[in-house]
């Protein structure tokens, strides 16, 4: 099942990439391109099989509910775009 | 003083024949005089190697002996670096400086290494040419017409041009043991969990791994040692001891089980490569080992499940640079959802989107089972076919890629040609499981790779056999013309 341009122009809003409108021909070849790759997956009886998720099978693991970092505001804020007050600035969301 | 590897560098600075200041100036200007021509380098640190030059001779003058003191180093430009531009080869990062060190910048930097700079890779490590650098295309020291592999590309062409002796990269689908097949280096992806990767920008975590690239394995175990271990910070580090790999160098061959997987030789290998990899089976045979023939009947679904796997975390981790806290910020957004769709769109480049395209498709509303779920099945067939295998053999040996390093441009208009250059490599990531790339000869002036796997934490395993053919070979001793 190839991709429409606008199932191109919906999943490129689903990932917030804005896409110049003379771009959408050629990226919808390209993911057709690697679709037609990817599907040859479904050629392959997986009934019964286990999705292998880690490697090695480990889960994830916990620590101690401890404060182990300390406050770095101010370089993390350092390199920003914008920031005041050590808020992070981004166009106005509420009218 | 360029053309010491790193155990010569160890050697002579324990005896005093030169300081590590000295050594250092003398690689910085060779940096400076030969990258132009391959473009390895995004950033070259030359005050902070400096500073950690003489630091490391002050330490060894206080009677410190590290086989890494003082001995120079450059990091994929993936791997934070204290208050230097991190920038993933991309213009998303080209203003990030990172606010921390990677655990393996530094823990290598504990260890008194040096670093010269960071260098060229493919965009967030997603290419098999180092082609999709905002930075530009690097190139091939054997063949400045050609390609050197990628994503860790610049840190394969900078030890090829003997600009330095090691290099860190990343593996996630053959990056670091492809750039070494193409440019006659030993490179090394440990198995999962060995190397931390907190602080390594993610592209696919799952299968993400960082590792050495050098031109000997001697030296590859060295820079292991200090890259290797376990980190509370990584949550998939794995808590494992390290084993002394450079003790492990010298170990017998004798009765040592390969298997050539018959899956290796079949359709689309250069056969020219296959006869060099014979070549190169036989070489180990007089060492002791033992061969015959295996199969991994599943390798060929590897690449459509790592096209799933892959951009499905890409999309995920690379969901993070949007415009608000660090990196690209498009011009006067008008509003939230503009600042986000517009500083993506112009801070990724070509190969990114697409691959953060088809990984959020991957992910969608219906389409999950079907694409996300069915590559984890395949994930785990292909584990099986390895484990299967190991019960037969101690190592898996067949070519790195199917064909020599391309010409720059010959791959770049279709995505899915320079993927399938990926096939031999991608499995042990999807597996988890260690490999090594080490030099067996040309093609057309090209470098040829020969490819080891081990079961998992056998990572001396591969550093022993690819030690002891290099005893007997000297394939990884030839140098570029010119370099």
């Amino acid at each position: 099942m190839a991709l429409e341009r606008s199932d191109v122009e919906k999943i490129a809003h689903l990932a917030r990439l804005g896409l110049n409108e003379g771009e959408l021909p050629r990226i919808t070849d390209a993911l057709n391109s690697i679709l037609g790759l990817v599907d040859q997956m479904q050629a392959v009886d997986t009934n019964g099989i286990e999705p292998l998720a880690h490697p090695l099978e480990a889960s994830q693991r916990l620590r101690p509910d401890q404060v182990t970092e300390s406050n770095q505001r101010d370089a993390y804020q350092a390199i920003a775009p914008s920031t005041e007050s050590g808020l992070y600035l981004v166009p106005k969301v509420i009218e | 003083m360029h053309e010491l590897t790193l155990a010569e560098i160890a050697r002579g600075l324990a005896d005093k024949s030169f300081s590590s200041e000295e050594l250092t100036g003398a690689l910085l200007a060779r940096v400076k005089q030969i990258d132009p021509q391959i473009n390895s380098f995004i950033s070259v640190t030359e005050e902070l190697a400096l500073g950690q030059a003489r630091a490391a001779d002050a330490r060894r003058a206080a009677g410190e002996n590290g086989a890494l003191l003082g001995a120079p180093i450059a990091h994929k430009d993936l791997f934070c670096t204290l208050g230097v531009r991190t920038s993933c080869g991309s213009k998303m990062l080209d203003n990030f400086k990172a606010p921390y060190d990677a655990t393996v910048v530094a823990k290598l930097a504990e260890a008194g290494m040096v670093t010269l700079g960071k260098t060229n890779m493919d965009e967030f490590a997603m290419g098999s040419a180092n082609e999709s650098s905002h930075y530009g295309a690097v190139k091939n020291p054997w063949n400045l017409e050609h390609v050197p592999g990628g994503s860790s590309g610049g840190s394969a062409a900078a030890v090829a041009a003997r600009l330095l002796p090691a290099t860190t990269g990343t593996d996630t689908g053959g990056s670091i043991r492809q750039p070494a097949a193409l440019t006659n280096l030993t490179g090394l992806k440990p198995t999962y969990g060995r190397v931390s990767r907190w602080g390594m920008i993610a592209y696919a975590s799952s299968l993400d791994q960082g590792g050495p690239l050098a031109r000997t394995a001697e030296d590859c175990a060295l820079l292991l040692q200090g890259m290797a271990g376990f980190d509370a910070k990584d949550s998939t580090s794995i808590d494992e001891p390290v084993p002394d790999y450079s003790a492990a160098l010298n170990g017998s061959l004798q009765g040592l089980r390969i298997g050539l997987p018959k899956e290796y030789f079949g359709a689309g290998l250069d056969p020219r490569i296959a006869e060099l990899v014979q070549a190169s089976v036989k070489e180990l045979e007089k060492l002791g080992a033992v061969v015959k023939e295996i199969s991994l009947p599943n390798m060929q679904h590897a690449i459509p499940a790592y096209y799933v796997i892959a951009p499905a975390e890409a999309s995920s981790n690379l969901s993070r640079f949007d415009g608000v806290r660090f990196g690209y910020r498009c011009e006067e957004p008008k509003d939230l959802t503009d600042l986000y769709k517009r500083s993506r769109g112009e801070g990724f480049g070509t190969e990114v989107q697409r691959r953060i395209m088809v990984g959020t498709y991957a992910l969608s509303a219906g389409y999950y089972d079907a694409y996300y779920v069915k590559a984890q099945q395949i994930r785990r067939l292909i584990k099986n076919d390895f484990m299967a295998a190991f019960t037969e053999v101690d190592l898996i040996l067949g070519p790195t890629t199917p064909n020599p390093a391309w010409k720059l441009g010959a791959k770049s208009s279709d995505p899915v040609a320079a993927y399938l250059e990926d096939v031999y490599t991608i499995t042990a990531n999807l597996a988890g499981l260690p490999g090594l790339s080490m030099p067996a000869g040309f093609v057309d002036g090209l470098p040829v790779g020969v490819q080891l796997l081990a079961p998992y934490f056998q990572e001396g395993r591969l550093l022993n056999v690819a030690h002891r053919y290099q005893q007997v070979t000297d394939w990884h001793t030839r140098a570029p013309n010119g370099f």
